[in-house]
């Protein structure tokens, strides 16, 4: 984790890392060896982000980068320069999963919570680019979202209703 | 979701409602407070240098070129440990003659598991402690290694232990007499062999642990992602000799625990050691890797069994063997033993039977410890239970379902005990039976599978009666001379601005217990649930308890908050009373508004009697104490446990070609007592049969010959996820238990006892036309292939 102060002999090897982060630009001295969702969760505070696997393969991690979902312990915080990166918090500041968080809470679509940020942006990213997905293919979506506690149908639930929903109210929009 | 068990036209009625969890909504906004997430001033970093070997001897440890490294601030062996922290022995008196070997936090001189730390160091981030683990050199002499189970049972196997005569942890039986002479006059008998493979909890957020010693003061903070808070408050006090209310141990929201975290874990141990060498706080995160190689694995079993039925296919007598392998030592402080203690109890608990003999082996091997997971020894008596039944109702030519009804419990015959002698207050076998046939559409399902399997489609249909140990008694643990609470306390207050507070020590991993907690005492209160805080999961606010494991959550936790609200209210009435010049029998409490009883018109806002007895005790009449906190504690009596029953039916499909497994449809029929919030109750019953379905299916712990766990990482060990897990139709029979007053038994367990026995059934259901069997889980497409004589 970066950010501490180290007693080092050796020439600092940090690297100054500059990223659009839920909207804001941010700076930060990276360690080369630091990923993503060190410096987001370290030095940059947003511990909405987690890491679960640590191998791409839970989706706990998951944060959108240039508005794609892309797994944070993947990739190097200086990979991500230059780039915006939307956490969790942001999302959820801005209202854009107002109504997936809303269906979850209702559904109960959650339990101990540590995968179900990374679940709304794996259903936000689907709902943005699927407008009315079947249940077998939200199932399939969140195949890269490990959840230990839910059995997974109410997050299907969940996103299924918002996507009727969204899909009423869009039709309700364009026929007006 | 089952229809409402109280008029919902009445404010405050909030038991048996589907209401939303009130602290849900800030983990979906990603505010959670994990102790992953936390950082304190000054705070350090740990991480361990694991052994690679199952068994070495440890001869030397170097470890100057790591404490000689910038950022490191100590480096730590077993000795070092080993000055402050007193062994730990993971035996209870209860199991005559086990034995375990006493544990430190890091070993001195011999490691005996591939995986297990041996040497810590703390420095200024996880990175610069990990650098310097590679900087650390031991010396290892292998020893031979015990692996295999059969390998730990062979006459002159080596010896995991040294000192020890022989791999033999625990031995026990039961005989209930009459069992030869019931197989002699049986008409049929039918045998099985069943291999159970070991497999772990997998919670998504891996073991953390921040130790935070204040020399100064003598104060040892932790903030631990574990389910008991009290249990480790004692453990460290009594390990580390620092006095109980210097100890605090603080459980935030933890990322998913099943029983997974409420083990003493080496790690946490030494952690905790570390920060008392330091005097500033320590953190550790067991990374992926780390969680499979040190998290306990559980339901390494192997299962003998035999069951004698007669001509009309009647359970007359069963016979049964387990033999389970724990890793080097038994767990502390509950024992690597309950489980196999139990899967040798709850074996042909739902039928009416009266032979029943039973023996159990635990032995060591030099594998990372098992214990207690998530529905402790269910899914394997289940899985014996079921397919003996189903073996037993082909071999006399019933249906699996016509056969269960034949042979479950009556409804009307209770109480009754199981052939083990577990008593049964009061369970509904009968009419779980009758509601899962309807729900599944049963005899359509048979029809539609017959036609399909016409066509070379080969469905399956599995069913599985089960009963799930809840609410356990001192005769669990306490009797064993475990320091774990079966009593639960809570504290509840009416703040000065009418509002409740209640701080009780059963804990929330998210399956709702602090919704349920608020509704209880709502309810009780007529105060609307907004208006209830519950706080949990912090030895210095709420009293002594045992916290939230064995389903005894909603059970004893909530019956604590209802006994503690109504003592609040009667509280509160009689302050009310002296106020208003009545009889305290004479008011009642309705939407936070004292009320008269008989008319029901509201009299006195409780807010007002609040505020006066607060601020203004002056105008209560002399000798007037207001006293609107109650500290209350409650412990079951009655029976020793409750227990709970169902069934369970799955419907997949298996392509005979690749040996995939398709589930298409799950059911549950449940009675859990009093249901106190419907969704809550119908998610942990999905998330848990999840669980089940994944050992049915997934989940192993795989090792190599030399004892090295081949897939310990979240690509090689499979978990369910969304898309091969099928929708699960769930129903209720409520049949509240009598031992208290709010009726509820307990339900987190329910799903993951029976659905593994399910897909069993099922699969073999399915393969019947090929006269192919399987006797082992998880049902790998490789299992499937080799039943079929195609792999």
């Amino acid at each position: 984790m970066s950010g501490a102060p180290v007693e080092l002999d050796d020439v600092d090897d940090a690297v100054r890392v500059r990223m659009v982060v839920n909207g804001r630009k941010v700076a930060c001295d990276v360690a080369p060896r630091d990923t993503l969702v060190d410096v987001l969760r370290g030095p940059l505070e947003l511990t909405g982000t987690h890491a679960g696997c640590e191998m791409g393969a839970c989706g706990a991690c998951l944060v959108q980068l240039d508005g794609c979902a892309v797994h944070a312990c993947l990739m190097f915080a200086v990979q991500a320069d230059g780039a915006r990166i939307d956490t969790i918090e942001g999302l959820s500041a801005s209202g854009v999963i107002a109504d997936l968080q809303a269906e979850f809470h209702r559904r109960n679509a959650l339990q101990c919570g540590f995968c179900t940020p990374g679940m709304l942006m794996t259903a936000h990213e689907l709902l943005s680019q699927v407008a009315r997905p079947g249940r077998e293919a939200i199932r399939d979506a969140l195949s890269g979202n490990f959840c230990r506690c839910t059995g997974y149908e109410a997050i299907v639930d969940s996103i299924a209703a918002v996507a009727e929903a969204r899909a009423a109210k869009a039709a309700e929009g364009s026929s007006r | 979701m089952t229809a409402p068990l109280t008029s919902l036209d009445r404010p405050n009625s909030y038991i048996g409602r589907s209401v939303p969890r009130p602290n849900a909504k800030r983990l979906l906004a990603g505010r959670g407070r994990y102790v992953t997430d936390l950082r304190l001033p000054r705070m350090l970093h740990a991480a361990f240098l694991r052994s690679p070997h199952a068994h070495a001897r440890i001869i030397s440890i170097d470890v100057d070129a790591a404490r000689a490294q910038p950022g490191v601030h100590l480096v730590a062996s077993g000795a070092d440990l080993a000055m402050i922290c007193t062994p730990w022995t993971g035996t209870l008196d209860h199991f005559k003659g086990m034995i375990s070997e006493p544990q430190l936090p890091l070993p001195i001189d011999r490691a005996v598991w591939a995986g297990q730390a041996v040497v810590a160091v703390v420095a200024e981030s996880r990175a610069i402690a990990e650098d310097a683990l590679e900087r650390i050199t031991v010396d290892y002499e292998e020893l031979p290694a015990v692996v295999d189970l059969d390998a730990a049972r062979a006459p002159h196997a080596p010896l995991v232990n040294p000192a020890a005569s022989s791999n033999i942890c625990f031995r026990t039986q039961l005989d209930s007499g009459g069992v030869d002479e019931a197989f002699a006059a049986a008409a049929h008998v039918v045998e099985e062999e069943f291999g159970f493979g070991r497999h772990t909890p997998v919670t998504l957020e891996p073991r953390a642990i921040v130790a935070d010693y204040e020399p100064d003061s003598g104060v040892l903070t932790v903030h631990h992602a574990t389910q008991t808070p009290y249990q480790f408050q004692d453990l460290y006090s009594r390990h580390y000799g620092i006095p109980e209310a210097r100890v605090r141990v603080i459980a935030p929201d933890i990322g998913g625990s099943f029983g997974m975290k409420l083990h003493v874990y080496h790690e946490d141990m030494a952690v905790v050691g570390l920060s008392i060498l330091l005097g500033r706080p320590v953190k550790y995160v067991a990374d992926r890797i780390e969680s499979f190689v040190s998290d306990i694995h559980a339901r390494d079993h192997h299962v003998r069994a035999r069951m004698a039925v007669d001509a009309d296919g009647k359970i007359l007598a069963m016979d049964v063997v387990d033999v389970t392998a724990i890793g080097a030592f038994s767990t502390y402080p509950r024992t690597s033993v309950v489980e196999g203690n139990q899967v040798i109890r709850l074996i042909g608990a739902p039928y009416g039977f009266k032979s029943y003999r039973a023996a159990l082996e635990v032995v060591f091997q030099n594998k990372v410890q098992t214990s207690q997971y998530r529905a402790v020894g269910h899914p394997i008596a289940c899985a014996v239970t079921e397919r003996m039944v189903d073996l037993a109702a082909e071999r006399v030519g019933l249906d699996p379902l016509v056969m269960r009804a034949n042979n479950v419990i009556a409804d009307d015959a209770y109480p009754a005990a199981s052939p083990t002698g577990y008593k049964f207050e009061a369970l509904s076998h009968e009419a779980c039976l009758r509601r899962l046939r309807a729900i599944m559409n049963y005899d359509s399902l048979r029809d539609e599978q017959a036609a399909l399997r016409r066509r070379g489609v080969h469905r399956g249909i599995g069913i599985a009666t089960f009963v799930e140990i809840t609410n356990p008694s001192p005769a669990f643990y306490g009797v064993g001379g475990a320091r774990i609470s079966s009593q639960d306390g809570a504290t509840i207050s009416l703040t000065p601005s009418g509002e409740v507070r209640c701080a009780i020590s059963v804990t929330e991993q998210g399956q709702g217990t602090e919704a349920i907690v608020s509704q209880i005492v709502a309810e009780q209160l007529g105060i609307a649930q907004e208006h209830v805080k519950v706080l949990t999961g912090d030895t210095e606010v709420t009293p002594h308890g045992g916290a939230t494991w064995a389903c005894r959550g909603a059970g004893i936790g909530g019956e604590t908050a209802l006994q503690a609200a109504r003592q609040l209210k009667a509280n509160i009435l009689e302050i009310a009373a002296l106020i208003l010049q009545e009889q305290p029998a004479a008011l009642d409490i309705v939407d936070g508004q004292v009320v008269s009883r008989s008319t029901q018109q509201p009299r006195l806002a409780v807010a007002e009697i609040a505020r006066i007895s607060y601020f203004r005790s002056d105008t209560l009449p002399p000798g007037t104490q207001a006293q609107l906190t109650v500290s209350h504690h409650f412990a079951p009596q009655g029976y020793p446990f409750a227990f709970t029953n169902g069934v369970q039916g799955c419907y997949l499909e298996v392509d005979v070609d690749t040996g995939f497994i398709k589930l298409l449809k799950h059911y549950v029929v449940e009675d859990c007592g009093r249901i106190i919030n419907p969704m809550l109750v119908d998610e942990q019953l999905r998330g848990g049969v999840v669980q089940g379905l994944g050992a049915a299916l997934f989940e192993e712990c795989r090792y190599g010959e030399t004892g090295q766990l081949l897939n310990g990482s979240l690509a090689d060990y499979l978990v369910p996820m969304a898309m091969e897990m099928p929708d699960i139709v769930i129903d209720h029979v409520e049949t509240p238990t009598a031992d208290t007053i709010l009726g509820a038994k307990g339900c987190g367990e329910a799903g993951t006892a029976a659905a593994s026995a399910c897909v069993l059934n099922a699969v073999n259901d399915a393969l019947t036309p090929f006269g192919a069997s399987i006797n082992a889980i998880p049902i790998t497409p490789a299992r499937v292939l080799k039943a079929l004589n195609r792999y």
